[in-house]
């Protein structure tokens, strides 16, 4: 048990140590934050919805407006 | 119907924006994670102190990129469910299987690993952190091989059933889609194209530190482990871009005739070593090219290892001819016949729908039992004319011999390098080497660029081979919107690649000044 709690703390000592020691990996941690939230806090919530789940309430609907989509005859 | 172009053309406009903008980096990681892990190797077996620091150098350099890259592929998830919503349902889990693995094994591999490898310096054995390194190398190509299934079982669809019910492609065999032959060439095709464009940026990095005489030894070091991956890389790439023309001339003809400019074929095919396409509105079937150098009989032979056997061109194909290798014509299906065969299927498909509606058990078995029959061809239904199958000839071309002509380039570079590595190391720290050496990097990622526009491009009409064309696949979603957001992914991805840059050209810049083989920490 005590080995147990050993490892953890020195897993979690590792990250720890490691985050405080970075010094180009603060910048490199900056632009990922920065990146995931324009990602998902604007591309994806504001722009890139999924326009099945959005426009139908279930999997039998989205299905049958693939089906009507699809199986429409070519002009 | 204008307003679908638009879509379509922005759609894959925007989806070929982000794919390339991802697959910048993405092979820069693949191949820089197997040099620092030879180069931890050769650290932890000779004990020299000197490989510790030239690791962690090209370590740091692994690190900026993997950060810069990370979630960049994310966007393409996004689009699908956006602009390729009837693309994202027809495909069902089959696509969305090796997403997931992919995600996992990203997740728990490289960010467990990664962490160990960046801050397990001195925190845990030696032998640990060279697993981990080795591991992390492991892990990104794993995380490659799964994205690169989804993509072959597009260009080559098998191990699924359709079902007209659910409207998607159920898998029914999951090793036949992790195991199709395109995804395994795809694979090691891919992955030895990035040993060689990580060698290659290893050797230019390494370059300008001999322009500028710093860091010699480090550098010199670096250039010998970086040509060997790179020469291991390019040859096997040659190898199995050999088995990817194989199987791309049975699976996926039109694109094989496509990027060689082939309007109709012969047997005793020559290969066009270097061409120029004459402009689209002079180009005839029988008379394309407005210069080229041939290597006689050289296509039949290097596809069916065989200087007589017939290539089939644009038109062969279209007309459903081939021919033996005595010259006798063979009579196969005209894509005007495919077209027949695919509208019989979206009959039946509709035929199934109004039996749905009408809750009439026995005529759906009967229209699903067609839709079955004819499914083979039915993206072919949505097609116009026969024409509309065939691909952009001149940018499939172009990419192909674009791609050939570099990789040629960069064997023998390859070559050259390690023949001065061995022989005469003073002429890799002469200018003109180096500025070589530098120029190469800018080389060997239009050569990457180049192999997808052609894997991507060589198949269209096709998003799922025979079966859906682009033009079914898209959402019906305003052109206006898409233009926004590819203007915006424009902004956002310049502006990311330029903070990858700089980073990466500031910690060049300052490492190189200090003593890369004695870092301070």
């Amino acid at each position: 048990m005590v080995s147990l709690k050993n490892f953890f703390r020195r897993v979690a000592d590792l990250y720890i140590d490691g985050f405080r020691n970075m010094t180009i990996g603060r910048s490199l941690w900056l632009l990922i934050i920065i990146k995931l939230v324009i990602f998902f806090a604007v591309l994806k919530l504001f722009f890139f919805p999924d326009v099945l789940a959005t426009h139908y309430p279930d999997d039998e609907a989205r299905a049958t407006a693939v089906r009507e989509a699809l199986a429409s005859p070519v002009e | 119907m204008y307003d679908l172009i638009g879509v379509v053309d922005w759609s894959r406009a925007q989806f070929a924006l982000t794919a390339m903008y991802h697959w910048l980096f993405v092979p820069l990681t693949i191949g820089l994670a197997l040099i620092i892990a030879i180069m931890e190797t050769l650290y932890v077996r000779t004990g020299q102190e000197r490989w510790k620091g030239i690791t962690k150098f090209w370590m740091t350099l692994f690190g900026i990129n993997f950060a810069c890259g990370i979630a960049t592929g994310l966007i393409l998830e996004f689009e699908f469910g956006t602009n390729w919503s009837n693309y994202s349902w027809f495909v069902g889990d089959i696509f969305g299987a090796p997403l997931a693995i992919e995600g996992l094994l990203a997740f728990f591999m490289e960010a467990t690993f990664v962490a160990v490898m960046f801050f397990g310096w001195n925190k845990v054995s030696r032998g640990f952190h060279l697993a981990s390194t080795w591991l992390t190398a492991l892990g990104v190509s794993l995380s490659a091989l799964w994205i690169l299934v989804a993509n072959a079982w597009m260009q080559h669809p098998v191990g699924m059933e359709f079902d007209p019910a659910q409207m998607r492609n159920v898998m029914s065999d999951f090793w036949t889609v992790a195991f199709n032959s395109f995804a395994i060439n795809k694979f090691m095709h891919t992955t030895f194209s990035a040993w060689t464009l990580a060698g290659v940026f290893v050797i230019g990095v390494s370059s300008w530190l001999l322009l500028r005489k710093r860091n010699i030894s480090a550098a010199l070091s670096s250039i010998k482990v970086g040509a060997w991956v790179g020469l291991a890389g390019i040859v096997l790439t040659l190898s199995t871009g050999h088995g990817s023309a194989a199987l791309v001339s049975r699976v996926q003809p039109m694109k094989l005739a496509a990027m060689e400019g082939l309007y109709r074929g012969k047997a005793g095919q020559d290969l066009v070593a270097i061409g120029v396409l004459k402009p689209e509105s002079n180009r005839t079937p029988d008379d394309p090219m407005a210069f080229s150098i041939d290597l006689p009989k050289g296509l039949s032979y290097l596809i069916y290892s065989d200087g007589e056997h017939f290539v089939p061109g644009v038109y062969d194909l279209i007309d459903g001819i081939s021919l033996t290798a005595d010259g006798d014509t063979l009579r196969g299906l005209s894509y005007a016949e495919k077209m027949e065969i695919g509208r019989r299927a979206q009959d039946a498909l509709r035929d199934y729908d109004n039996a749905r509606k009408a809750d009439d058990k026995e005529a759906m078995d009967v229209a699903a039992a067609a839709v079955k029959e004819n499914f083979a061809y039915f993206g072919y239904g949505y097609l116009p004319t026969p024409e509309a199958a065939i691909p952009n000839v001149a940018l499939s071309f172009y990419s192909f011999h674009i791609m050939v002509i570099a990789g040629g380039y960069l064997l023998l570079l390859f070559i050259a390098v390690l023949f001065f590595c061995y022989r005469k190391a003073e002429i890799l720290k002469r200018p003109w080497m180096c500025w070589i050496g530098i120029l190469s990097i800018a080389v060997v990622w239009i050569c990457s660029q180049a192999g997808w526009v052609l894997a991507e491009v060589g198949r269209q009409p096709w998003v799922i081979q025979d079966l859906m064309p682009t033009s079914a696949a898209i959402s019906g979603i305003p052109t206006y919107s898409v233009k926004l957001t590819f203007w915006m992914f424009a902004a956002i991805f310049t502006g990311l690649l330029i903070a990858e840059i700089s980073i990466m050209l500031r910690y060049i810049s300052s490492a190189s000044k200090s003593d890369i083989e004695n870092p301070k920490h």
